[in-house]
């Protein structure tokens, strides 16, 4: 942003400025947001727990998440949160184990690396698309406008999801990492339509600025106006946008891993794993709520980050 | 208005189309068949089911076959569930997801609305951020998390409900799925009055209304409801797409005999026929739906209508 402002205004220092106190002010504006801040706190918390997490248990319990106890065959293999192998009080197992008798917490942990992968890398995937789409469409305006925004209109009627479905069933991979990419594919390609808007509406409001008349009248080429000049200016709505699309591809997630479409074993994520946890609601419960409350307590996180990242950088939006 | 109504319906029929042809051509596009996951069949049996169901035909040809057999509204017959239509078991299981499906989204918009209108007029009262802080909880919660703990807090620990089964449409059974479907819209549509309302009541139209002296109730349901709720009618196409999935995790939970649950079971089987057509009969209802909530927005906000 400050690269193409500074291209464009090399005598106006003043601009320059302005454009760093910009996201200063926007950070300030955020610190005061208290749920926004815990939001914040939260998802540093839950992605370095799930990141370092399964090394640090690794180390203090000295078991993997997959590790399978060999004592005790015959006991009941699933043990309550806090509980030891004979019923006594633990820290070992926080959350318990599950029927094979690894420790929840840390398939918890690691269960998260994947559901935040997955939604991290999704969005990467539908900002590609929807950036480039919108910026192409508002910038080159028109017919190809026309025509460009009349697709996203049709695809946004679509019930995706469903296609979703029959495409993750169909072409099921033999490997669950052959899976997981074909995962973020279907979900990065299905979730680009609101960015292509929402970073079309501001090129529309961008593109007739003397910044760009200047860019074209020294010769730019269209491409290089639109990806130096416009998209940079974007940034705000886009990353605003892409907070709240990261719970929203989670949730997407979780909810194909639950039917079984998503998330293969031996790998797993909150989604396949409270899925096991629902077979054993009656007896153990713990299985479902300790990853369906991680995934809930994160994207409820995430959405107020998102939330108060728009009140931040948008103070038209800002309910005062 | 006439010609906006052309129009649209003019964008919908390819739509629908689109959205068939993308689906079969996933199915074809995939590597194996119905038959390859059973145990293996002889040559002669396999190729003679195969003739029955007219898959030794040219692509172009059974393609052709189920256009037109979707343009008759005509699914054909399942693979899996012998001797029944795709129809019958559509008319069958129709019934239980529209029961679940409309029953949360009127539950949805009856507290969304209020919540969302009460919030607005108390803006940042302790009544807001609390129901705020709820519908953000709602819309982050999934489902299939929220409906299990719903079922271990009213079956499994207070019996007052039960926990799955469908028994018919006005029954106790019913009270638990609609409660797991519907947090999610509540949600949206609480968080949808709010922002539409605090936009209206800034206004001027709502200014003038107040000035010439219309007690706040009047202002607040004749004039500034109408207004607020506009985003709630345009969010309903989206709504019902999402009720739709949504349908699909919750018949899963509570063993409900639904749509969805049949979508799943033909995506697993992959009972061909039985997709193509739920998935036909899914973007038929759906896009026709939107099709009514547009008509209804450009009736319900002339602006929409020249754009």
């Amino acid at each position: 942003m400050a690269v193409a402002e500074a291209d464009v205004h090399p005598d106006e220092a003043g601009t320059f400025v302005h454009g760093t106190s910009l996201w200063r002010d926007a950070w300030r504006r955020l610190l005061k947001n208290k749920l926004a801040v815990l939001g914040l706190v939260v998802v540093v918390v839950v992605t370095l727990g799930s990141i370092i997490g399964p090394t640090v248990i690794k180390g203090v319990f000295g078991f993997t998440p997959d590790y399978i106890p060999t004592h005790n065959i015959n006991a009941t293999r699933s043990l309550p949160p806090f509980t030891g192998p004979g019923g006594e009080f633990t820290w070992t197992h926080p959350m318990g184990t599950d029927n094979a008798g690894r420790d929840q917490f840390a398939r918890v942990l690691q269960g998260g690396q994947i559901s935040l992968f997955v939604g991290i890398l999704s969005t990467l995937v539908s900002l590609l698309i929807g950036v480039t789409y919108g910026a192409v469409s508002g910038y080159l305006g028109g017919r190809v406008d026309n025509v460009m925004m009349r697709i996203v209109d049709v695809l946004y009627s679509l019930p995706y999801v469903i296609v979703v479905i029959v495409l993750l069933s169909m072409f099921r991979s033999q490997t669950p990492r052959g899976q997981l990419i074909l995962l973020f594919i279907a979900l990065g390609s299905v979730s680009w339509l609101t960015m292509a808007r929402i970073v079309r509406g501001q090129v529309l409001s961008l593109k007739n600025q003397e910044f760009v008349l200047a860019a074209r009248a020294t010769g730019v080429s269209t491409t290089r106006i639109i990806f130096r000049h416009l998209i940079p200016n974007t940034l705000g709505p886009v990353i605003v946008y892409a907070t709240l699309t990261i719970p929203q591809i989670m949730l997407t997630e979780a909810f194909l891993s639950f039917l079984g479409f998503g998330v293969q074993a031996p790998l797993a994520s909150w989604g396949s794993l409270a899925s096991d946890g629902i077979q054993n609601i009656a007896i153990f419960p713990w299985q479902l709520i300790f990853p369906g409350m991680t995934m809930a307590l994160t994207l409820f996180s995430l959405n107020f980050l998102g939330d108060g990242l728009r009140d931040a950088l948008d103070p038209q939006m800002r309910t005062v | 208005m006439l010609r906006f109504i052309v129009r649209r319906i003019l964008i919908t029929i390819p739509t629908i189309l689109v959205v068939i042809s993308i689906t079969w051509v996933l199915i074809k596009l995939a590597p194996g068949n119905f038959y390859s996951g059973e145990k293996q069949l002889p040559p002669a049996i396999e190729k003679s089911i195969r003739e029955k169901y007219g898959l030794d035909k040219p692509w172009y040809e059974q393609y052709g076959k189920t256009m037109w057999g979707i343009v008759r509204l005509d699914f054909g017959t399942s693979l899996r569930y012998q001797g029944q239509s795709v129809n019958t078991i559509i008319r069958r299981s129709l019934p239980v997801s529209a029961a679940i499906g409309i029953l949360a989204y009127i539950l949805a918009l009856i507290v969304g609305v209020i919540a969302g209108s009460i919030a607005a007029l108390k803006q940042n009262s302790r009544y807001d951020y609390i129901s705020m802080a709820l519908a953000m909880l709602g819309i982050s919660i999934p489902n299939f998390v929220l409906g299990p703990i719903l079922v271990l807090i009213f079956s499994l620990t207070l019996y007052w409900l039960p926990p799955s089964r469908w028994e018919g449409f006005p029954s106790r059974n019913l009270v638990l799925p609609v409660l797991t479907l519907s947090a999610i819209y509540m949600a949206y549509i609480a968080r949808l009055t709010r922002a539409g309302m605090l936009e209206v009541l800034r206004s001027d139209y709502i200014r003038t209304a107040r000035a010439k002296g219309l007690s706040e109730r009047d202002v607040v349901i004749r004039h500034a409801l109408r207004g607020g709720l506009m985003p709630v009618v345009s969010y309903t196409g989206p709504a019902l797409a999402f009720l739709l999935t949504g349908t699909v995790v919750v018949e899963r939970i509570f063993a409900l005999p639904g749509l969805g649950n049949y979508f799943i079971q033909a995506s697993l089987n992959r009972d061909e026929p039985l997709i193509i057509g739920i998935v036909a009969f899914i973007a038929i209802t759906l896009l026709l739906m939107n099709l009514l909530v547009d008509i209804a927005y450009a009736y319900l906000d002339p602006r929409v209508r020249y754009q």
